[in-house]
């Protein structure tokens, strides 16, 4: 039999919770199509409960993952890079049907996508010297403001940009130490279930990323309104849901980003989708003194 | 406690301030009427007199002064920051030299004590202008990108605890970032904010840059709600901050909340004693904890339980509670009658509950509002006392063993305000100062504010941050990738 003929092994695409590849547990899946209308797999169809996992997963890793050193979590999201680099004709192939593309215009994306964890990876020991610091008090006192992750943060990843908009906006949640539940493309899930694959043999810690499919309003809804949920990115919600689930997110004060006009996902981020999910802390030391006679040198 | 040490009376003299018997809303630089014609009373809450007769703000007088602020908005925002900053300096300056006057009446409408209107609030409210002048004309260094853009009309709504310093907070850093602004301060505390609009007609600030609409909380529902405004900021309870966060949902406006809180603060076994009494006493008792900063939740260490709570009864007892503007006096009235009644009912319930209530012997006088320091022991985690906030001298103390015990018990509250650390062992600090979820932690000190200091809330006390370079970012539109505006 030759090669041409041989029959290829489709993938069972899955969901990424607490670092296992669950199917949801609703037992639902979906259809996805390419561009063209062609069939290319059956997805999760995650229910509100596969979401209240994905929270309990991020939860339990906020911990670690926030408390891990800001270099070490660049040494592991540039893993990321380095791992996507490798599996890069797997993704451009996703990317070219998921989004219609042509092999060279996917290539194009999958390459700057990669290029964003590295440039996300060079922030995390950078983001606090930029953002934080001394302030100069009127008193005895010594204080620094230094920024801490929000917490769990809920994603809606942009419908269009299935690859490189979905890394644009989880790599700046997690880069700061939040832990993150991803709501994928609904049209384009694939790239991104196919990204927990990756995120799973990089070193990110079970939970850090939870990666869930489906309908967007379904899976959003629970998590707005969600109590241990801290803040939601809604860049990928239309104008009628972001309103909802902004009112939702309300009843816990979540941080809102709220969605962005976006034309071309390949320029150079600003930090505004880091500060967005940072609080600010400020510690407050009294100096003391040593008395009026110091050294005039 | 009558003593053969009894202080005798000092009161600052009331002349300084000259209180008219009635005041308009201040729109586009001009004092005028409410449209519906309706007014309001705002009384001294120590004694119940009427200060004076405010105007009662509607919908109709919020649009209004919207739109004095959009017409002033052109040109404001067009000035250069120099120009910007030269008012705002101004402001401070006259701040300075009326200071006495504002403290006056501050204490007057407020009911707080005079030592701190004029050691704290003024002193405060001058160093914010300040400091927010020299930010006018240096924004593109500010890390938010070159040539930042203001948002436009900031409607801002403000409480009744430090009525002029919560003013301060919001309308310095909005002017300086070239926004107009449409303030609502408190029902029960608009004189100041009135006093401030004499202010910025002496600094010859533009007309409709700075509109203060005076109302209860339907103006202030008017003005979150109105379509033409591109930011909210607020400082109050968390159930309307909730509310106002729904409001602005899906629309174009930009938030910021500092809400309440349940600080927690904390001593341990080695810490020293006098001074976390003293930490503790002006922690909660400061202007008689109608703080939302407070450290309402006292975690002590339980081998020192005992002592700690022995020194605090009597520091307690030495506590002197009367007339705000005797310069003597450490504890004020309560705000108003409704919130004396709300902390009655909490501090009612918490013994309901089984907590142990004790107060230092206190004399209340008979007119007006007021509330004796008291504190709770034997509280559980389970208690309203440790749970809800109650804006009022009220400490609820509860115990820990170990510092992994302190920090679960301290974070365990929807709340994230502040928190307090009393240790000899910097690493101590450190390490729990790091793993606490509140905005402003203070070791070995409590309640100290600087306006280059940021301050704002974890979680449900809110988001975005008042004081210092961060404090800019809540009046600055958005940077665009690239990092242009």
């Amino acid at each position: 039999m030759s090669a041409v003929d041989r029959l290829s092994v489709f993938k069972t695409y899955k969901l990424y919770v607490g670092g296992k590849f669950p199917r949801s547990e609703s037992g639902r899946v979906y259809e996805v199509t390419d561009a063209k209308g062609k069939w290319l797999a059956n997805a999760p169809l995650s229910s509100r409960k596969d979401a209240r996992d994905a929270v309990v997963a991020a939860r339990k890793a906020f911990g670690g993952w926030s408390g891990a050193t800001a270099y070490n979590r660049g040494q592991i999201l540039y893993r990321v890079a380095e791992m996507l680099e490798g599996r890069k004709a797997q993704f451009v192939h996703e990317v070219a049907d998921a989004e219609g593309l042509s092999k060279s215009k996917a290539a194009e994306q999958v390459g700057a996508t990669i290029d964003r964890w590295v440039w996300y990876a060079g922030w995390t020991d950078k983001i606090a010297q930029v953002v934080g610091g001394g302030n100069p008090v009127a008193g005895p006192y010594f204080n620094l403001s230094s920024p801490e992750p929000t917490g769990v943060v809920a994603v809606v990843a942009p419908q269009e940009s299935s690859f490189l908009g979905l890394v644009s906006v989880v790599a700046p949640v997690i880069a700061t130490g939040n832990t993150a539940i991803v709501i994928a493309s609904e049209r384009s899930p694939l790239p991104a279930l196919s990204l927990g694959e990756v995120l799973a043999t990089s070193d990110v810690p079970g939970g850090v990323v939870n990666v869930l499919s489906g309908r967007t309003a379904e899976i959003a809804a629970p998590l707005a309104a969600h109590q241990d949920v801290n803040a939601i990115d809604l860049a990928g919600a239309d104008e009628a849901l972001a309103k909802e689930l902004e009112i939702a997110a309300a009843d816990n004060l979540k941080r809102v980003l709220r969605p962005q006009p976006v034309d071309d996902w390949s320029a150079t981020p600003g930090i505004d989708r880091m500060t967005a999910f940072l609080e600010t802390k400020t510690v407050w030391h009294p100096t003391g003194s040593l008395g009026a006679s110091g050294s005039s040198y | 406690m009558a003593s053969a040490f009894e202080y005798a009376p000092a009161p600052e003299s009331r002349s300084v301030v000259d209180i008219a018997p009635s005041y308009g809303l201040f729109i586009d630089g001009e004092f005028t009427e409410a449209a519906g014609g309706k007014v309001f009373k705002t009384v001294s809450p120590s004694t119940e007199e009427v200060l004076s007769e405010i105007a009662q703000a509607d919908a109709e007088d919020v649009d209004r002064a919207v739109r004095a602020a959009r017409k002033a908005f052109e040109k404001w925002s067009a000035l250069p920051g120099s120009e910007r900053a030269k008012y705002l300096f101004r402001i401070a300056r006259i701040i300075q030299e009326r200071s006495r006057e504002l403290a006056v009446l501050e204490t007057l409408d407020n009911g707080k004590p005079i030592k701190e209107t004029r050691d704290a609030d003024l002193p405060l409210v001058a160093a914010h202008f300040f400091y927010y002048a020299g930010w006018a004309d240096k924004l593109d260094h500010a890390g938010f990108g070159r040539n930042p853009r203001p948002l436009g009309v900031a409607g801002q709504v403000i409480p009744w605890n430090f009525p002029l310093l919560m003013l301060a907070w919001k309308i310095a850093p909005a002017l300086a970032t070239g926004n107009t602004v449409v303030l609502k301060p408190a029902e029960t505390t608009p004189l100041s904010a009135l006093f401030f609009a004499d202010i910025c007609r002496q600094a010859g600030l533009p007309k409709g840059v700075v509109n203060i609409v005076t109302g209860d909380g339907r103006t202030g529902a008017a003005l979150v709600a109105h379509p033409d405004i591109d930011k909210v900021a607020f400082t109050g309870s968390t159930a309307v901050g909730k509310e106002i966060a729904r409001t602005v949902a899906g629309t174009r406006k930009k938030l910021t909340l500092e809400l309440g809180g349940k600080g927690a603060n904390i001593v341990f076994d080695d810490a020293p004693i006098d001074q976390a009494v003293e930490g503790i006493v002006n922690g909660i008792f400061f202007n008689q904890g109608q703080v939302c900063c407070a450290g309402s939740r006292l975690l002590v260490q339980e081998s020192i339980h005992d002592e700690l709570l022995e020194s605090l009864k009597r520091r307690l007892s030495t506590l002197r509670l009367g007339d705000p503007l005797d310069k003597n006096t450490d504890i004020g009235a309560i705000n108003s009658a409704e919130q004396l009644a709300r902390i009655t009912t909490l501090a009612d319930q918490g013994e309901a509950e089984g907590a142990e209530r004790w107060s230092p012997a206190c004399e209340l006088p008979t007119s007006g509002y007021w509330f004796a320091p008291t504190l709770f022991t034997n509280v559980t985690q389970a208690h309203t006392v440790a749970r809800d906030e109650i804006f009022g001298p009220v400490l609820s103390v509860l115990t820990f063993r170990t510092p992994d015990e302190a920090v679960a018990k301290a974070n365990n509250t929807p709340y994230g305000l502040s928190a307090g650390i009393w240790t000899e062992k910097g690493s101590r600090i450190l390490a729990v100062a790091n793993k606490l979820r509140a905005g402003v932690v203070w070791s070995n000190t409590f309640n100290k504010f600087d306006p280059t200091s940021p301050f704002g809330g974890y979680k449900e006390s809110g988001f975005g941050r008042e004081g210092g370079r961060h404090g800019l970012e809540a009046y600055l539109a958005p940077s665009s990738p690239e990092g242009e505006r």
